[in-house]
């Protein structure tokens, strides 16, 4: 049985505004990470984190709106971030074969 | 601090399952930035799934928060602790660090989110809300991706082949590492 069921609807009691924020708030965090951290595992998962943020403003607005094509967005925005993570985490895999370590600020290579 | 804030300046927010949730939400995604271990960042980015799963089906998008569980918090987060358990980073790997990249990031951060959150802010006033409240069921979203966005939908298959095939290449040990 779902929620629609009893009448239930989230933006008769909680304003969209609230939505937004909270996926800014979230989007900006993934940031801060991806600036702060060196690991690069934790740089893929703070990716991850900014990916899901956009996937909450995407997934409200649709509701919001009664458009759905924002949640189709959203399933082919899963897809692709399942396709990043599976190559970004072999690339990092190579990396620590090559390296033995996974921070990022040791690949400075191509510096002049 | 500054949703809560905003949650007690504005009047329209009296609903405490999702004050709940965010907080739940903020909170594990805090941890996954600031954890020394990786392993808890993984397991904090899971509970923020988690709880963004939660969200979703308080914005009635039942399909969307069964697949974000499978998708995200299923494969995605387990290919990360296998990844993680592969590494085997037992030292503190990360070096310490420069005391201004954390004031450089906190600033980058801050500024984005103030320039967004300043042009979100009246956003209530500008659109309204749509009549038809059963978009997130599987029966419309189905309906829709098969027939509207069907050639997207092959599409990802191919993304999806070439990415394995990428990824199995270059997980692949190069045979002058193996006699070494």
């Amino acid at each position: 049985m779902s929620l629609l069921e009893i009448g239930f609807h989230i933006f008769d009691k909680v304003g969209i505004s609230n939505y937004l924020f909270l996926s800014v708030l979230l989007f900006c965090i993934g940031l801060f990470g991806v600036l702060y951290r060196r690991n690069a595992i934790i740089l893929l998962m703070c990716i991850e984190l900014m990916l899901n943020a956009v996937n909450l403003m995407f997934v409200s607005f649709s509701s919001y709106l009664g458009d759905s094509n924002g949640q189709l967005f959203v399933f082919f925005i899963m897809v692709v971030a399942a396709a990043e993570a599976a190559v970004g985490l072999a690339i990092l895999v190579s990396i620590y074969r090559n390296t033995r370590n996974t921070d990022v600020s040791f690949l400075d290579n191509l510096k002049g | 601090m500054l949703l809560s804030l905003l949650l007690e300046t504005r009047p329209n927010v009296q609903f405490w399952p999702f004050i709940v949730v965010s907080f739940i939400t903020i909170l594990s995604a805090l941890y996954v930035v600031t954890s020394k271990k990786p392993v808890y960042s993984v397991l904090a980015l899971i509970v923020t799934f988690l709880s963004i799963s939660v969200h979703y089906v308080m914005l009635n998008a039942q399909f969307l928060a069964i697949v974000n569980i499978i998708v995200y918090a299923g494969a995605i987060m387990v290919l990360f602790l296998f990844v993680l358990m592969l590494l085997n980073l037992k030292k503190e790997t990360e070096p310490v660090k420069h005391i201004s990249w954390g004031v450089i990031a906190s600033i980058s951060g801050l500024l984005l989110l103030f320039v967004l959150v300043a042009a979100l802010v009246s956003i209530d006033d500008y659109i309204q809300p749509g009549l038809d409240r059963e978009v997130g069921l599987i029966k419309n979203l189905g309906q829709m991706l098969f027939t509207k966005y069907l050639v997207p939908f092959e599409l990802t298959g191919i993304l999806f082949l070439s990415a394995m095939v990428g990824a199995v290449l270059l997980g692949k040990r190069e045979k002058k590492e193996e006699l070494s």
